[in-house]
């Protein structure tokens, strides 16, 4: 454990240097401070937030993730010729990037919104779903940049493929979504889908925020579902624990490769 | 003492070692030399457990190691190419090493000055020229004490006074009885310096025995006429 936090924190603070997470963080300062200044409610902040949330972070977090794994990997084999299991190494660099991208974020839009007062209980609680998907998302996508990085040898190839990756979850997923709903819109569709919007980590944070919000009577008898079900605690359960898969996954597929590949 | 007992490595169609069997004893300076390809870098990557052999074993006082990360509490590394956290002073990376390393620690005291990176040790990593840097990885692998110290072209990129104290140094721990595995290409250097010579070619162990042996066997004055007939005789075998 103590061998993991040095390398943590060694991780944290190489990514620092390059003034990365601050700017990473003033984006989401910048970008909140401006809703509020030119909107109105908190509840339109937050919607308009959201899909930046859903876009930015796991980019942000795929792409550093696969970047600084190879800017370390000649460091790592410093680290591997010690008296260090490989796991620790793997998972120390993990978590000081994880926390550091996760902490920016948290800052960066966790300080707007509370500068302009969420009084009530109920928008503190809209926020800070907010932040734990920013959260999960930022562990979610670094564990996949490492999952593809550790596997290839060609920084190049390993970028193209977590661009490919995010751009398939981020966009193309919800288009085959609706090709599916569109072909089979005979039938009634609310539970299978469900069934797929489970299957992607971003629909996931992204239908979580939605029904905070009360906006979903807008989306009908599907929002109802919906909202019936991540409304109850079995289905926030469900939902905490596909995010939370969706974390472990990639980094136990890391974590194996990462142990068993030559350096 | 340590041990390998037919180690096969691939990396794709290139057999990077072909069934090496040899012991590395202690209070002896052992040489691995070769061309450039022979399979030398993973030998040595191999034992410190950056490589995995996909056959064979490694032994250390008869005790298996393979895949086994405590064993590297008695390694010390020097790898051919050294790279550090661009963010870290000297001083820094000493630190962050020994806090890695735990217990086991020391200060490496001794080869600062021998090396005279005292002025160095306050300066970034990345402002140091890679003579400085390789001092400071032959440093990071002694520093603790290690009983195997195993040293991946030590001397590429050392000034020669640097390079001349290395050697010294080296003798010194070779009387103190510790296992010494160096890998080079610089022949003349080996000759010097090391009791034993393992000749590496095409991942095969072509000659093992003194640097002396080598000379007589082949009629040349010096090893690296020896090593230059051995290469000959073999390329003409394959004729």
């Amino acid at each position: 454990m103590r061998q993991m936090m040095t390398v943590a924190r060694q991780a944290a603070r190489e990514l620092m240097r390059g003034w990365w997470v601050a700017s990473y963080g003033l984006f989401f300062m910048l970008l909140a401070w401006a809703l509020f200044a030119f909107g109105e409610r908190p509840a339109q902040a937050v919607v308009s937030v959201l899909d930046l949330v859903l876009l930015v972070i796991p980019f942000v977090s795929i792409v550093v993730g696969v970047l600084s794994f190879y800017n370390s990997r000649e460091f790592a084999e410093l680290l591997l010729a010690q008296p260090v299991a490989r796991s620790t190494v793997f998972f120390g660099q993990y978590l000081g990037l994880s926390v550091s991208l996760a902490a920016a974020f948290t800052v960066g839009l966790g300080a707007p919104f509370a500068w302009y007062g969420w009084s009530t209980r109920d928008q503190a609680g809209t926020l800070l779903v907010l932040l734990l998907a920013g959260i999960f998302l930022t562990f979610i996508f670094v564990a996949f940049a490492f999952a593809i990085a550790v596997r290839t040898e060609n920084r190049l190839k390993a970028l193209g493929a977590a661009i490919f990756l995010w751009l398939f979850l981020a966009l193309v997923y919800d288009g085959l979504l609706l090709a599916v709903i569109m072909a089979f819109s005979a039938y009634p569709l609310e539970k299978p889908l469900l069934g797929l919007c489970v299957l992607n980590p971003l629909d996931v944070a992204r239908i979580l925020i939605l029904l905070r919000l009360d906006v979903a009577a807008l989306m009908g008898y599907t929002g109802a579902v919906f909202k019936q079900f991540f409304g109850s605690t079995l289905g926030l359960g469900l939902a905490g624990a596909c995010l939370a898969a969706w974390v472990a996954l990639p980094v136990l597929a890391g974590v194996n490769a990462y142990a068993r590949r030559d350096f | 003492m340590v041990e390998i007992a037919g180690l096969k490595k691939r990396f794709g169609s290139i057999r990077a070692l072909d069934g090496i069997s040899l012991a590395i004893k202690p209070g002896e300076i052992t040489a691995v030399v070769g061309p450039n390809a022979a399979g030398k870098s993973t030998l040595l990557r191999c034992i410190v457990g950056l490589v995995y052999p996909d056959a064979g074993e490694i032994r250390i006082d008869g005790l298996s190691i393979n895949g086994d990360w405590r064993c590297r509490r008695r390694l010390g590394y020097v790898a051919q190419t050294a790279h550090f956290p661009e963010s870290l002073s000297v001083r820094e990376l000493f630190a962050f090493i020994r806090d890695i390393r735990g217990a086991d620690s020391g200060d490496g005291k001794e080869l600062i000055g021998l090396f005279g990176l005292e002025g160095a040790l306050d300066r970034p990593v990345r402002q140091l020229s890679g003579g400085t840097r390789q001092k400071i990885s032959i440093v990071l692998a002694t520093m603790f004490d290690p009983e195997i110290l195993i040293m991946d072209e030590p001397t590429a990129g050392l000034d020669p006074l640097s390079s001349q104290r290395q050697k010294k140094w080296l003798e010194r721990e070779r009387a103190r009885g510790k296992t010494i595995l160096v890998a080079s290409h610089i022949i003349a250097e080996v000759e010097e310096l090391s009791d034993r010579v393992i000749f590496l070619l095409d991942g095969k162990v072509y000659f093992d025995g003194a640097p002396g042996e080598a000379a007589r066997l082949t009629g040349e004055r010096t090893l690296e006429r020896a090593i230059a007939a051995m290469m000959e005789q073999r390329s003409s075998c394959g004729r």
